[in-house]
């Protein structure tokens, strides 16, 4: 149970995968222009990162471990993700048309989004047990919706502010990305 | 070597079954009709519909609950083209454009500011302070909120700090009259060409103390109005009154503008509804060309 407390905290705040680990930034730029949107994206890819983390796990144990074919574990990975997010999406287009509209175009992105492999790959790394990588996929998930959200309300309020004219836009956004990081970074003490 | 060959095009054999099968267990049917009013609506997804895109509307449209020619932008032509896929007939769709007309002169030179505003630059923000900085309660406040949330580009900001609407660009989407806390701008036909630009509906001396062009309710305009369409009135919310075009029966003659004593009643005749006391800035060359809804429009480009 300690161990779940401690992935859990280290994914959302120590190790944040957007901030920290610098995994799925092109989202995080992307779609930070409303708060909404971010939400959105957020819980799209908690869904599917909860869902990918404990497939691929399987998949290593009972594919790759079994044949001892751990060299194909990227490509491997990337087809169980991109099926995977495929099969989610007829699913929920079919049972529950409101989450579908509401998750809307931020499904197939998470296809190409490399937090899903990254945290695929992280759970393997670190042997966790199939429980764990649940967990950590859902608290990295989370890691990156709070990451994601709190960008998204600073860049909606940034987008009243007197900036210069040539950091309007993307650079501006970059420097507050950047300044964020550092924020982020105090929490390497807390473990 | 051969069990990552194998392995790996089972894997990829299994999810591409899955895939196949679920696609075609988990089969959304969505009406034909649907997919074909999407294609010709203009695709701008400008919201002027009141539905969240034009795939929004496209389903109201099949379900009932959206009329024929909703589609704002897309006028006439759209709708009879809808009206066909659905199989009914129209008869009377409005057929001339409307476009937005600025009904406020109080640019920098004519009402000045109470105070200094600092703040957000935003219309409705600065709205929210004290009414507003400029002297009049009814004046632009100048911002450009109208111009950022133009999705055809047709508003930008002139020098004197009241917005220029382009005819070619605009569409009557309604988004700028909506947004605009001073309620500065109205839907008007796009041939009318007498307008009146002043909203403060307070008495002629409060009036005319505020702002250089300011409507002093003389009445002038309306004594000698041939076809009685300029009338002082109160307005249709507040107090006081104004001189108000009832555009049914204005014929363009313009003997209003010329008897104006404050110069409030204004003759815009070219495509830009351009400022008076400025010279006439030519639009920023963009956004048109590259609408998907120039097609539908059936402007010059």
């Amino acid at each position: 149970m300690t161990k779940l407390l401690i992935i859990i905290v280290s994914a959302i705040f120590v190790n944040n995968i957007v901030v920290t680990q610098f995994l799925g930034v092109c989202p995080f730029l992307g779609v930070s222009k409303k708060v909404e949107s971010a939400i959105g994206m957020g819980a799209a890819v908690t869904f599917v990162l909860g869902l990918a983390s404990a497939i691929s796990w399987l998949v290593q144990k009972y594919i790759l471990n079994q044949f001892e074919i751990g060299y194909l574990q990227t490509i491997t990975f990337i087809l169980v993700i991109a099926a995977l997010v495929q099969f989610v999406e007829m699913v929920v287009r079919k049972f529950s048309p409101s989450l579908y509209n509401a998750l809307g175009v931020y499904l197939p992105l998470i296809t190409t989004n490399c937090v899903v492999l990254g945290v695929a790959i992280i759970n393997i790394n670190e042997n966790y047990s199939i429980i764990e990588a649940f967990t950590n996929g859902v608290a990295n998930a989370l890691g990156f919706t709070l990451a994601l959200v709190l960008f998204a309300g600073i860049r909606e309020r940034l987008d009243f502010a007197n900036v210069p004219k040539v950091f309007k836009g993307i650079p501006i956004a970059l420097v507050t990305a950047g300044l964020m990081s550092i924020a982020f970074m105090g929490f390497a003490g807390l473990m | 070597m051969i069990p990552a060959v194998v392995s790996l095009a089972v894997l990829g054999a299994i999810f591409g079954v899955v895939l196949a099968v679920a696609s075609q267990k988990l089969k959304v049917e969505v009406n034909e009709k649907i997919g074909a009013i999407i294609e010709i609506l203009p695709g701008a997804n400008c919201g002027a519909c009141g539905y969240p895109g034009c795939s929004g509307l496209a389903e109201a449209i099949v379900n009932g609950e959206a009329k024929i020619d909703a589609c704002v932008p897309g006028k006439s032509a759209v709708a009879q083209k809808v009206a066909e896929i659905m199989g009914v007939t129209v008869d009377n769709i409005e057929s001339e454009r409307k476009v937005a007309q600025l009904k406020c002169n109080g640019g920098l030179e004519n009402c000045s500011d109470r105070f200094v505003y600092e703040g957000i630059k935003d219309c409705k923000a600065a709205a929210n302070i004290l009414n507003g900085q400029k002297s009049c309660d009814f004046a632009c406040l100048g911002f450009g909120t109208c111009a950022s949330v133009c999705p055809f580009d047709a508003i930008t900001m002139g020098e004197n700090n009241l917005p220029i609407v382009d005819y070619n660009k605009c569409t009557g989407c309604n988004k700028c009259v909506v947004e605009c806390p001073k309620h500065v701008l109205e839907l008007v036909g796009i041939s009318h060409t007498v307008h009146v630009r002043c909203r403060n509906t307070e008495k002629g001396k409060d009036a005319k103390s505020k702002c250089k062009v300011a409507c002093i309710k003389c009445r002038l305009c309306e004594k000698n109005c041939p076809s009685e369409a300029i009338k002082v009135v109160p307005p249709k919310v507040g107090a006081g009154s104004i001189a108000i075009i009832n555009y049914d029966k204005c014929t363009n003659c313009g003997i209003c503008v010329e008897k104006c004593p404050t110069k409030s009643i204004h003759f815009i005749k070219d495509t830009i509804c351009s400022e008076p006391t400025i010279t006439k800035q030519s639009p920023e060359k963009k956004g048109c060309a590259a609408c998907p809804a120039a097609a539908a429009c059936g402007r010059e480009v």
